[in-house]
């Protein structure tokens, strides 16, 4: 078995999640069909900014949140 | 009113000093119509985690309120930390492109929804060193509320009273207070329940007032967002106009001399 099959765990917006080693941020995003969309995103409590998510490798273990605008006061 | 009566925030000019928020309403629809009605210029959000799987075509609320529109004032509604607070902002001002503009509170107690002011105090010094500009929800204390001043808030937002109680304007001499010492905008941040609440609040000095569920909540927001805009502008005006001073016995409207008739006290 090559490393390309292995997968990480991440949590994302609280649930755990399998993805591909070497996944991207941008790529999470395209498979939960969130790409283009009005949101924002932080790892590990870090905001990445929008222009890094091509380049946001995740790693096991990793916290991701998703956030976005909602109505309030 | 007059057009160069302008609410100046953060150095920018806004013609309405009603400040909405756009939570509670029936649907997407009502909070747009209902935002429209009420002429505000700046419009508060909350920052929330995405529903994983939801239906990508669901209507965005930044997309009914677009930010080159409006104003678009996310807050920190549900923080009760200083952490916690300054973490929404950072990602909100990343979900707006660079947008600075945010409405901190960091609350105590979930039974009043009052102010942690030490908690809120440390949240806008940070926030102040990040480059932030700093609407800020606070008690009605007139120390609290310098104190906020000077840290670097461009706005300070004392309560009424209970957010979300519709119990109006509670604290009238607190308000006066923090008005008459404040070189910032002072804006009343939760309590109206009602159009005369909003304007006893104008006519007392306030700056502006910010209101959500006194709208989302009526029988007719759209209604009653047009209520609440005219309340301030009246509210507004007979601030400006000086109102009359309050004696305690009365005093005749007409003449008392060249009556003719014999009776009298």
């Amino acid at each position: 078995m090559t490393e390309t099959f292995r997968t990480i765990r991440v949590t994302v917006n609280g649930s755990q999640r399998e993805l591909a080693v070497e996944s991207t941020l941008e790529a999470l995003l395209e498979a939960l069909g969130m790409s283009g969309q009005r949101v924002a995103v932080e790892v590990n409590e870090q905001v990445i900014p929008r222009s890094d998510y091509p380049r946001t490798t995740l790693h096991d273990g990793d916290d991701v949140e998703i956030i976005r605008a909602i109505g309030g006061g | 009113m007059a057009d160069n009566d302008k609410l100046i925030v953060a150095g920018r000019e806004y013609h309405s000093r009603l400040l909405v928020g756009t939570g509670k309403y029936r649907d997407m629809a009502e909070t747009g119509r209902a935002i429209r009605a009420s002429g505000a210029e700046i419009v508060t959000v909350a920052i929330r985690r995405t529903n994983i799987g939801q239906d990508p075509d669901e209507d965005n609320l930044l997309d009914v309120i677009p930010p080159d529109e409006f104003t678009i004032l996310p807050n920190t509604a549900g923080c009760y930390t200083a952490d916690d607070a300054v973490r929404v902002c950072r990602l909100a001002r990343e979900l707006l492109d660079g947008h600075n503009l945010v409405k901190l509170e960091v609350l105590g107690d979930e039974k009043t929804l009052y102010p942690d002011v030490p908690a809120t105090l440390e949240a806008a010094e940070k926030l102040v060193a990040d480059g932030f500009e700093v609407m800020v929800y606070t008690s009605d204390d007139p120390i609290a509320a310098r104190r906020l001043e000077q840290i670097g808030c461009v706005a300070v937002m004392p309560l009424a009273s209970p957010i979300g109680s519709g119990l109006g304007i509670q604290n009238r001499y607190n308000l006066m207070t923090i008005i008459e010492n404040a070189a910032v905008p002072i804006i009343v941040d939760a309590g109206v329940g009602t159009a005369s609440d909003a304007a006893v609040a104008m006519e007392l000095g306030c700056d502006g007032v910010l209101m959500n569920t006194a709208i989302a909540a009526a029988k007719d927001p759209v209604g009653m967002a047009q209520a609440m805009r005219k309340g301030i502008e009246a509210g507004r005006e007979a601030f400006l106009a000086g109102r009359m001073p309050m004696r305690r016995f009365a005093s005749a409207s007409s003449p008392l001399e060249g009556t003719f008739w014999q009776g009298g006290s």
